[in-house]
């Protein structure tokens, strides 16, 4: 799509986005969230300022939470990536935490959600490895998982903006998919 | 869905809710439409002036590019009503980040890569974005936003006050303030013939049609509008802004599709802002707490381009009973972009100059805030002398502190501390305004016993699409999950949009006459019904917008804990908690969404959001997320609302008052009257930033 009136300089990569391989010939300047929304139409990562400052556009790359749009589809050859289409797998139902976000009502317009979701699994994967966040106190010991308390999971959701200010939703379906 | 003896009253969860947790829903920018080509704005780089040259040949040799529409060779318009929709057709800059130019290209890369090629040379002059008390050229508007009358006083409020025993004589300022809904302004745009058709980001599709219609000069016929998903708006969409009309434009010259995203960091400068308001506040007493005089007076800004007045005086005629009362608004016309709506206008900063002047005035008569407030309850509202279809001010006070824990407070400032923490908590009231536009909208039974609902409403994340279904659900005596409701579409039935928080009392309402006619047309038929079903058609007009000897408003009553950190002189919020009168609730899930994000927005309007004209350059300096400090998960504590049923017969067909705007209303007076009783520090200019509190705390701290 983008290489018939491409101008610019661009190569050709291959990754898997939600399990399926894509080849395409992508210009240097496109970032992930735009190979996404353009090139695959999978347009549930969000583009909410373009610029790192929102999280909207935060999806799963080999499972590390990322923000897309900062992501240069260039430097991406033979990565894995999950965006929030693919959250539930093959199956009809979805993923916990996107049945948890309806159970809480954790939205409203529902432009921040796909990114907060992504950022949640993320971050759940990260305190089940021990990462640390700014919160988690210093004495704890490293490496092991770390328990999520509503601070912890407060701090770690912050990369996710809601101007909806669905916030508390957000921290109790959290909550929900970890007890 | 569960099934419910009554829809109304019940959590329904969303109609959409499994959209948008999967990253179905579709928004704006999302319709990829064969041959879609991208748009990317140029901003003015002058605050002030005439564009005197526009050099495209740069951007036009780069390939890809589709078209570089500058004001000289834009198409021509019709004139608009709005004039901030007058975009590329004619040379004068009235402000900064005026869009001077619009690249069109395959890809956004390459229009955002070619925009920057566009050389625009100006004749610049001299400008002024600086509001002051004292402008020069500030004058006195009969009308402010919302029709509102710009002076309301009865008495005589100078005597009165020169004559109060107890005197409060405050100055507040609110800085401009930015919507940012998480959706940037977006359309995309194709035309086929003479036929326009658009998906954009707006409050209200009826409203976009006419307008692309009447500038565009064609029958509104030809004009279809799809804003099925809009990714909030909070005002900032409530009309169309130049998006829409850019567009709309670069389709028509390129003869392709064309989807316009205007980019984060230029959104400030075109889509509104929360104009600045400094307030003096005076108020004056007597020894029992009565008020004896109340004069509210703001300065404001307008842009050059067209007269938008933020109502901030307002609510202190709703407020607290007074014989002597002046409320007046001054407005500067400056060389800034042009302000408007933002979640509760008027509301939200007058009535944080107003519950903080309050609570001063509580403060110099060592009253109790909530008693003085209960003291100054009035039997009619102040401004109009009309009866209130219903208050229960005083009730969400009540049961606020109930909750709260209210009574176990030392009024005395400095009176908690927490290691270097200082520790208070504050109450302020909440209220707006309740009413209704007409509004059409048809039901339709079918033959499988479903039926649809047909409305050109917008849900902007308020859960429109979900109440409406329920309103029809219950009166057509069905359940929920048999109720399908269209809207978000121009070839609906007409609807106002969402603004004003008037959706669910005006589309509800055509709802509901809709579908009781829809009801006893089905008790009156015999047989099967036809293949094609059932229809019944509302219209609204003579009884939603009919005038009504009541004043009618929701109130609220907001409650904050903070704590203040010493050394840094950082606020934290611990608690909030409001609680609202508002009519009936008619879905108790989505309405505490609704209550506790503009809580959350109140919050961020206490402590982290403001933005600076700088007099250096003429623009915002804070203009995209990242120096714009929207709240993030972090800074929001338990946030809880409650509410008060009300039976309140002089409303609409539901007994419903708005609820999207209320929530914000009172959080900034609460918070910052919560740090005033942490510190003893009272400051009166948001937003509570640690260098404003640092510098009124004592240097022991
Ligand atoms: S769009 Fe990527 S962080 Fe905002
Ligand atoms: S749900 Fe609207 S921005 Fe989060």
């Amino acid at each position: 799509m983008t290489s018939e009136n491409a101008p610019a300089p661009g190569s050709e990569i291959t990754l898997r986005v939600n399990g399926k391989p894509h080849t395409l010939y992508v210009d240097h300047r496109r970032v992930l969230l735009d190979l996404l929304r353009e090139d695959l139409g999978l347009t549930g990562a969000k583009k909410g300022c373009d610029h790192g400052q929102c999280g909207a556009c935060t999806v799963l790359v080999g499972g590390r939470r990322l923000n897309s749009c900062l992501l240069l589809a260039v430097t991406l050859d033979g990565a894995e990536v999950t965006t929030v289409e693919g959250l539930g797998g093959d199956g009809e139902e979805p993923h916990p935490l996107q049945r948890a976000f309806l159970d809480r009502d954790a939205f409203q317009c529902g432009y921040c959600t796909p990114g907060q979701l992504c950022s949640a699994v993320g971050m759940l994967a990260e305190a089940a490895a021990g990462h640390p966040s700014h919160v988690t106190d210093p004495a704890a010991p490293s490496g092991r998982p770390v328990p999520l308390d509503r601070p912890e999971i407060r701090e770690r959701m912050s990369g996710n903006l809601c101007r909806c200010g669905a916030y508390p939703g957000i921290v109790e379906a959290v909550e929900d998919v970890i007890r | 869905m569960p099934h419910t003896d009554t829809a109304l009253g019940a959590p329904a969860e969303r109609l959409e809710g499994r959209q948008k947790v999967t990253g179905a829903a579709r928004y704006a920018a999302e319709y990829p439409l064969p041959g879609r080509a991208h748009a990317w704005p140029v901003p003015a780089a002058v605050a002030r002036g005439r564009v005197a040259e526009v050099d495209t040949s740069a951007a036009r040799a780069l390939p890809g590019v589709l078209a570089v529409l500058t004001p000289g060779d834009a198409p021509r318009l019709a004139e608009p009503e709005d004039a901030t929709l007058a975009v590329l057709q004619e040379p004068r800059v009235p402000h900064r980040g005026w869009c001077v130019a619009l690249v069109v290209a395959e890809t956004p890369e390459t229009a955002r890569a070619a925009a920057r090629l566009v050389r625009v040379r100006y004749d610049s002059e001299p400008y002024d974005v600086e509001l002051t008390e004292d402008h020069p050229d500030a004058h006195e508007p009969d009308v402010a936003n919302a029709g509102l009358p710009g002076r309301v006083e009865h008495g005589d409020p100078e005597g009165a006050f020169a004559a109060a025993p107890t005197r409060v004589d405050v100055a507040y300022r609110v800085p401009p303030l930015h919507n940012h809904p998480m959706e940037p302004h977006a359309t995309t745009a194709h035309w086929d013939d003479d036929r326009l058709t658009v998906y954009t980001s707006s409050q209200g599709g009826t409203t976009a049609r006419s307008v692309l219609a009447q500038m565009f000069e064609l029958p509104e016929d030809h004009v279809t509008v799809v804003s099925e998903h809009v990714g909030g708006g909070f005002g900032s969409k409530g009309t169309p802004r130049p998006d829409l009309v850019l567009a709309a434009m670069a389709a028509l010259r390129t003869a392709r599709p064309v989807t316009l995203a205007y980019p984060r960091r230029y959104l400030p400068t075109v889509v509104g802002h929360r104009a600045p308001t400094l307030h003096r506040l005076r108020l004056g007493a007597a020894p029992d707490g009565r008020l004896t005089a109340v004069v509210h007076e703001v300065t404001t800004h307008t842009s050059r381009v067209k007269e938008f007045v933020e109502q901030a005086a307002v609510p202190a005629r709703v407020m607290y009973a007074t014989p002597n009362l002046r409320t007046v608004h001054r407005v500067v016309a400056l060389d800034v972009p042009s302000p408007s709506w933002m979640r509760a206008p008027g509301e939200s900063p007058g009535m944080y100059a107003l519950e903080s002047a309050v609570d001063e005035l509580a403060e110099a008569l060592g009253m109790d805030p909530i008693r003085l407030r209960i003291r100054n309850e009035p039997v009619h509202e102040p401004g109009t002398g009309k009866p209130f279809s219903s208050r229960h001010l005083v009730q969400c006070l009540r049961e606020g502190a109930r909750r709260f824990g209210w009574d176990e407070r030392d009024p005395r400032p400095r009176s908690r501390r927490e290691g270097p923490w200082l520790l208070g908590t504050g109450v302020a009231a909440a209220t707006y305004p309740s009413s209704a536009v007409p509004a059409t909208a048809t039901a339709r039974a079918l033959p499988d016993g479903t039926f649809t609902v047909r409305i050109n409403a917008t849900d902007i994340g308020t859960g429109a699409r979900t109440v409406l279904a329920q309103i029809a659900a219950d009166t057509l005596g069905t359940a929920l999950d048999r109720v399908r409701t269209e809207i978000g579409h121009s070839d609906l039935p007409p609807a106002w949009l969402a603004g004003g928080s008037t959706g669910t009392a005006s589309w509800g309402w055509a709802v509901h006459d809709a579908c009781a006619d829809l009801a006893a047309r089905l008790a009156a038929h015999t047989g099967p019904l036809p293949a094609e079903g059932l229809d019944a058609h509302a219209d609204t007009a003579g009884k939603a917008d009919a005038e009504v000897p009541y004043a009618r408003h929701a109130f609220g009553a907001h409650f904050a804990e903070v704590a203040v950190d010493t050394v840094t002189g950082e606020t934290r919020v611990r608690r909030l908690l409001g609680v609202f009168a508002a009519g009936h609730i008619l879905n108790p899930r989505t309405a505490r969404s609704q209550f506790t994000g503009g809580m959350i927005m109140g919050l961020g309007m206490a402590l982290t959001e403001s933005s600076t004209l700088d007099p250096a350059f003429g623009d915002f300096t804070e203009c995209d997320l990242a120096s714009y400090h929207v709240p993030a998960n972090a800074d929001v504590p338990a946030v809880e609302a409650h509410w008060i049923e009300e039976d309140d017969t002089h409303l609409n067909p539901m007994g419903a008052k708005g609820i999207g705007e209320i929530g914000i209303v009172g959080t900034a007076a609460a918070i910052g009257n919560a740090v005033h009783h942490a510190t003893g520090v009272r400051c009166r200019e948001l937003p509570l930033t640690p260098d404003r509190i640092l510098a009124g705390l004592p240097a022991a701290g």
